[in-house]
């Protein structure tokens, strides 16, 4: 087997590898239990579509893809940091919240 | 002979780092509390993706792709902890529990202690 | 002086970036830097006492073969058929040497992604890391293998 014909085969084995984790992790999304694994599960449904992505940039050499790859990791890492703020402001009673602005 | 030996190493890592992404995800649904999942999404992920960017530094054979992709490995390394940390912590402090099976828990024994104050 | 070296150092990252080392878009790189930096300043501390190259490599060289351990020993708990035996979490309090904000994260960081072990919190005065652990074995020894490990590790690099 020659270089390209084993870069061709292992792409197709690893997008599929990759699609079942989209979807494993698709399954996450939708039965949750709680907000906090949600997140988590589309954080991780971000990196493996990073991984999805660099695997289409192999196998079709178009190399534009890897600049999506990586807007979309960072993308991903921007959206899991604005969803984690919204978890811990959203458990805060008002009161509480109150008296921590008085603390110095 | 370089590229063809790169070529090989690069589908070695992409498989590899396929792998890594669906244990990844296996590991998300598997495992009991939104913790254990963590280690899962945090590490095996982020093992998966770098991987596989390597894969594409190593396969491009190009100056300007590889630089771009092992910038986008450090982004990933150095994004990912940091994304886990604040999710975690953000899901206790808004009264997440770890699951029956965890053995012992040294943030609540803290957490009562503020509470008794 | 340190800011005029962050600009032309995300600078430069910005051309390796997209790819195109020309004048334009070195200024432009150049732009979008000062504009970030303008953004954040007044909260990046002090320059960082990043002196000590060769530690500095030595760390990321370990944190690269931590992280593809710590990554093996997951998928192997992940795959295992009697996942609930293998698992023994635990919130574990390791007491912190290090002081500095930039060290305190960076061993945050570095405690996520090696074996096994994720950074939860840091009590209120910066004394306290609180660890999940997936496979707890020895509270003692996951404590002093943090101190002797990467804390060391970081306090040559900062020293």
């Amino acid at each position: 087997m020659s270089g390209a014909e084993a870069i061709a085969t292992a792409s197709l084995i690893a997008l599929v590898l990759l699609g079942a984790g989209l979807l494993l992790s698709t399954i996450r999304i939708i039965i949750g239990p709680t907000v906090a694994d949600r997140v988590l599960a589309l954080d991780l449904l971000t990196t493996v579509a990073l991984g999805f992505v660099g695997a289409l940039t192999i196998r079709t050499g178009f190399t534009l893809y890897l600049d999506i790859a990586i807007a979309l990791g960072l993308l991903g890492f921007l959206a899991t940091v604005a969803f984690a703020r919204y978890i811990l402001v959203r458990s805060r009673p008002v009161a509480e919240q109150s008296n921590q602005e008085q603390a110095p | 002979m370089m590229a063809e030996i790169a070529l090989y190493a690069g589908a070695v890592l992409l498989l590899s780092g396929a792998l890594f992404s669906l244990i990844a995800a296996l590991g998300v649904l598997r495992l009991p509390d939104l913790y254990t999942r963590m280690h899962a999404a945090s590490k095996a992920g982020a093992v998966g993706g770098g991987m596989i960017l390597l894969a594409v530094a190593l396969v491009s054979f190009d100056g300007a792709i590889t630089v771009r992709a092992l910038i986008g490995i450090a982004f990933l390394l150095l994004t990912t902890p940091v994304a886990a940390h604040l999710l975690a912590r953000a899901h206790y402090q808004s009264g997440g529990r770890p699951a029956q099976i965890t053995v012992s828990n040294d943030l609540d024994i803290v957490n009562k202690a503020g509470r008794d104050n | 002086m340190n800011f005029a070296l962050l600009t032309i150092v995300l600078a430069l990252l910005w051309a390796a970036l997209t790819g195109s080392f020309s004048g334009p878009n070195l200024l432009l790189g150049a732009v979008i830097a000062l504009a970030a930096l303008l953004l954040l300043r007044g909260r990046i501390g002090q320059p960082s006492g990043l002196r000590r190259v060769l530690p500095a490599v030595l760390l990321a060289v370990v944190f690269l073969y931590e992280l593809l351990l710590s990554a093996i020993k997951v998928a192997l708990v992940v795959m295992a058929p009697n996942l609930r035996a293998q698992l023994r979490p635990a919130i574990v309090a390791v007491p912190l040497t290090v002081k500095s904000d930039l060290e305190i994260t960076l061993l945050a960081n570095l405690i996520t992604l090696t074996p096994g072990t994720l950074s939860i919190d840091v009590s209120d005065d910066k004394s306290v890391l609180y660890v999940h652990v997936l496979m707890l074995e020895d509270r003692a020894k996951l404590i002093s293998g943090i101190a002797e490990g990467f804390e060391k590790r970081i306090m040559a690099v900062f020293a």
